[in-house]
């Protein structure tokens, strides 16, 4: 535990809060990057998984191309990119890998939440002379919120590991203190740096799972019906790790 | 392309060792798992605070769990074990649900008709629950499988060795092509991994093609993952 106690002593060592590598700098480059990022992700894939849950067409592309993608090592997925942009571009490198890892996830999300409603219920939005695109946004978009918003969880977990190690490139961001010190033998500062990021990762977890649950239409709760939906389609949004 | 020729003896070996990590990690973690996985199934109240622990736990990225635990245990993190530890608790954490939704898929009258034919419940477990869960459990299984040959990759940042050093060092000579080989190699890995698990759930589970359209049901949701 001694170990820990060195860990406290350099995060609340205010030398950490000042200058370029100031653990306040650092966590704001990792929020940056990681809310960039996903919000590039989800203007891309959202909108092309809910035209594949509409029509129900495409479907097997999705599917395919979520999981070739967990094959795939994010750090290799970065370092090529790194050198095929050139070294003097890592963050636009940086950038393009995150929003690449995080549109499986959201792409899912998307799709599985329009997916998963019940047949019937769309077939009764129809019978009451809804239109295509109050079908969407009255019906579909409401009950697949939640599993959208869990594919925005699973996609920004994953961007905020791959962050932690792109500081291996020098892009900042919280895995700085954890490569720095491995480099020199500082075990309190990459500890620190661990557990700074173990927190962010919770935190931010924990911030998406309380959305999930708001976006459970009042209605859908009080029915009880969203349990049955669970087993079926949370394994579509299982985040790969990094 | 010529690295590539030059090198097939480097790649070789480093695919045999990533291969020889990746496996360690998810033979332990399938073992860990089928246990933790029955007690969440057969004790709702344990199921909850597991399935959430376990979860919390395949949150934290894996440079901050690869540090912490050797920190928490007090061991070196620059070993391979360390590596394949931290492989073990992200298998654990797919597969403890994959395991409990596994059982859960098992039809409670077949159950019923064991029992009634005179199965005790260790009998049953193996017999009747546990092959009859294999689908959900196998495609759990492949999901780590892929996911953790992927991951390995970063134990590389911690100096363990194995695919991922074609990455670092890649970068550091500005390689294209080292790094290139090492992305395929870990990927076409995790394929064939995937495909041989495929082939030897159809060869242990050969009544799975008979009774297609059940396992159908969930396999799908399983297989769309997310990933990288």
């Amino acid at each position: 535990m001694n170990l820990f106690a060195d860990a406290l002593r350099w995060l609340l060592d205010p030398a950490q809060w000042t200058g370029t590598y100031a653990l306040s700098t650092l966590l704001g480059q990792h929020l940056l990057y990681t809310a960039v990022s996903v919000l590039i992700a989800a203007v891309v894939a959202v909108p092309a998984g809910w035209l594949i849950g509409h029509t129900g067409r495409g479907r097997e592309i999705a599917v395919a191309i979520s999981g070739a993608a967990r094959a795939i090592p994010s750090f290799g997925l970065l370092i090529l990119l790194v050198l095929l942009f050139g070294v003097l571009q890592v963050p636009a490198a940086a950038l393009v890998t995150f929003v690449l890892l995080a549109i499986p996830s959201l792409l899912a999300g998307a799709y599985t939440g329009i997916e998963a409603i019940e047949p019937r219920v769309i077939d009764a939005a129809r019978a009451m002379g809804m239109t295509p695109w109050q079908v969407f946004w009255k019906v579909e978009f409401r009950l697949g919120l939640p599993l959208l918003i869990g594919g925005l969880r699973a996609a920004t977990l994953q961007v905020i590991a791959t962050v932690t190690i792109a500081a291996w490139v020098n892009l900042g961001g919280l895995g700085f203190p954890i490569i720095q010190g491995i480099q020199l033998n500082r075990f309190d500062q990459v500890l620190a740096g661990a557990l700074l990021v173990a927190v962010l990762a919770l935190i931010a977890d924990l911030l998406f799972a309380l959305a999930q649950r708001a976006a459970v239409p009042a209605g859908v709760r009080a029915a009880g019906g969203r349990a049955r939906d669970e087993p079926r389609t949370r394994g579509a949004l299982r985040a790969a790790r990094t | 392309m010529t690295w590539i020729i030059d090198n097939l003896g480097l790649i070789l070996t480093l695919t045999a060792t990533h291969l020889q990590q990746s496996l360690i990690a998810l033979v332990l973690g399938v073992v860990v798992s089928v246990p933790l996985g029955w007690i969440a199934w057969r004790y709702r109240l344990v199921r909850g605070p597991l399935i959430v622990l376990t979860g919390l736990l395949y949150t934290i990225p894996s440079l901050a769990l690869l540090m912490l635990m050797p920190a928490l245990f007090g061991y070196q993190a620059t070993q391979p074990s360390n590596l394949v530890a931290a492989l073990t608790i992200y298998n654990i954490a797919i597969l403890v649900r994959s395991v409990a939704d596994g059982l859960d898929s098992v039809d409670a009258d077949v159950r019923r008709a064991a029992t009634a034919m005179g199965y005790g419940s260790t009998r049953r477990f193996w017999t009747v629950d546990l092959p009859l869960a294999g689908p959900v459990i196998l495609a759990g299984v492949r999901v780590a499988a892929v996911s953790t040959i992927a991951l390995a990759t970063v134990g590389t940042l911690i100096g363990v060795t194995n695919l991922g050093y074609l990455f670092t060092n890649g970068l550091d000579r500005r390689l294209i092509e080292e790094v290139f080989a090492g992305v395929v190699a870990t990927v076409l890995l995790a394929l064939i991994v995937d495909g041989i698990l495929v082939l030897l759930g159809r060869l242990l589970m050969p009544w799975q093609r008979a009774t297609k359209t059940a396992s159908r049901v969930r396999r799908p949701a399983v297989v769309a993952g997310s990933a990288a």
